[in-house]
């Protein structure tokens, strides 16, 4: 039960000239199986959330409880998945998706049965061999997806995984991401500036306002979950509702960029 | 045309160009000093069974010397460039030392190893280890923080992460240095046999030289000249390997 529960989060980064508030009391509850995506300008801590969810990143103030427990490092189930998708050049497709395992210490043959499958439901099974410079971004996406599949991951933090990917290549991935999301129930937490992708891959979607970062909006999204979503007026709908909110924040207008 | 046989030919050719430019060159020269190609290369032949064992001196000091460096330098520079206290304890030490030229602490060490191996091997060690420390320092630390986090946050530890990221993304980098110090390494082998050895192919020159023996003379500089070569090709050949990832989709 990959419950989350986020209390009063604070972090502050200790700059060389003064200290920046990254985040300011972020409250956040997620259901086990629920998927929220953040939303908000370049600077509002969306990344910092993230880390701090995975345990990465020791927090100045507050907590980050999963499944009951306290994190103060990287828990076994939970995979961060990364703009870059943080695969490693140097190892092939299938050790890269064996990586986690691996790490864990887990035995040569099942490590090798569960990437396989992993890499078998991306759709990578070909490819084994090659190196990740040797792939398409989608297909790395992919990659870095069936790395959490092979760890059997019930907690995906996912950081733009999608933002370097073109537009079509990008909708397909939002559709593996919806399919796997249905199909294993995992908690899901996908960072994005894509309004489109928010609402298409967000149950509920939380809008944050920069320096310090907190949440100043949540846009309850109950059609999503439906491969046929977007075709919808209430798909349609949702999106005005949070350009609207966006734009408040003033975020529209500063363009993209790195949280 | 395959990899091999494309790189083969441009060998071929280059080594064409040399043989004219050569020749070019000992006729305008005309000097005992520089032999014509055929003469050299003729040279080269009739004094193979003694230079054999002189090269064999030479590359062994020159490879336990590249290899010594490499053992040592490598993880040393690594963990410098990870470890933000091991570099301020041992930084300062390394950029200090870097710039001192080591060939002036030869006669240092004849004193205190003896003329020989000892003393050769200690020279190119010390001067290969130093190119190798500060390339692998530099190198570990412009590894990608997203690699490391990404890995962290799989659960490694920082063993786990010295050698699933940090080993391998610096390895193209030592490897350049590998490849510099090939060069390094044979001219002070050469200046430390001339000095130091009454083995080895610097030895062999000098020797000659003194002689006036110019023919002899010149094989001896050809043969250290196919070591530099072939050093520079045997490392060539195991980056190819450790490194496929690094010419893998270009």
């Amino acid at each position: 039960m990959a419950d989350v529960r986020i209390d009063s989060l604070s972090v502050t980064y200790h700059g060389v000239d003064a200290d920046v508030r990254a985040l300011a009391g972020v409250d956040l509850s997620l259901a086990d199986g629920e998927a929220v995506a953040l939303i908000g300008p370049s600077g509002c801590g969306k990344s910092t959330l993230l880390l701090a969810a995975a345990g990465l990143l020791v927090p100045t103030g507050g907590a980050v409880v999963v499944e009951g427990e306290r994190i103060a490092h990287p828990r076994l189930r939970t995979a961060l998945i990364l703009q870059d998708f943080g695969l490693l050049p140097w190892k092939t497709v299938l050790d890269n998706a064996e990586l986690g395992l691996r790490i864990r210490h887990h035995p040569a043959a099942e490590s090798r049965r569960r990437a396989m499958e992993a890499l078998t439901r991306v759709g990578l099974e070909e490819f084994l061999g090659l190196f990740p410079s040797e792939l398409s971004g989608g297909m790395r996406q992919r990659l870095a997806l069936a790395r959490a599949l092979a760890l059997d991951a019930d907690l995906l933090l996912m950081d733009e995984p999608l933002s370097a990917l073109d537009a079509l290549t990008r909708e397909d991935l939002q559709d593996l991401l919806l399919s796997l999301w249905r199909d294993r129930g995992h908690t899901s937490v996908l960072v994005t500036h894509s309004i489109e992708e928010a609402v298409y891959l967000g149950r509920r979607v939380l809008v944050m306002s920069p320096r310090p970062g907190r949440i100043a909006a949540v846009v309850d999204n109950p059609g999503m979950g439906d491969p046929g979503y977007r075709e919808t007026e209430a798909f349609h709908g949702a999106c005005v509702e949070l350009r609207g909110l966006l734009a408040a924040e003033g975020a529209l207008h500063r363009g993209g960029g790195e949280s | 045309m395959r990899g091999w046989a494309r790189k083969a030919a441009g060998y071929v050719a280059a080594a064409a160009i040399m043989v004219v430019a050569w020749e070019l060159a000992s006729l305008v020269l005309h000097s005992p000093a520089l032999p014509t190609p055929a003469d050299g290369l003729g040279e080269f032949v009739r004094q193979f069974p003694l230079l054999l064992p002189a090269f064999g001196y030479s590359a062994l000091r020159a490879v336990s010397s590249i290899v010594l460096g490499l053992v040592v330098g490598a993880p040393l520079g690594l963990l410098l460039g990870r470890s933000e206290r091991a570099d301020l304890v041992f930084g300062p030490l390394v950029f200090l030392n870097y710039p001192v030229p080591k060939v002036v602490f030869l006669p240092v060490l004849l004193v205190l190893l003896g003329i020989g191996n000892a003393s050769i091997i200690a020279l190119i060690t010390l001067i290969v280890f130093f190119q190798i420390l500060v390339t692998a320092r530099d190198a570990s630390r412009s590894i990608s923080r997203a690699s490391v986090l990404s890995v962290r946050s799989l659960g490694a530890d920082r063993w786990q992460v010295f050698v699933n990221v940090v080993v391998p993304g610096s390895m193209p980098e030592i490897f350049t240095a590998l490849r510099i110090s090939v060069g390094t390494a044979v001219a002070v082998l050469f200046f430390s046999e001339s000095i130091a050895g009454s083995t080895g192919l610097g030895y062999f020159v000098f020797d000659a030289w003194g002689r006036i023996q110019y023919g002899e003379m010149f094989a001896g500089i050809l043969a250290m000249a196919l070591l530099g070569v072939l050093l520079y090709e045997a490392i060539e050949l195991i980056e190819a390997r450790v490194c496929r990832w690094a010419r893998a989709g270009r």
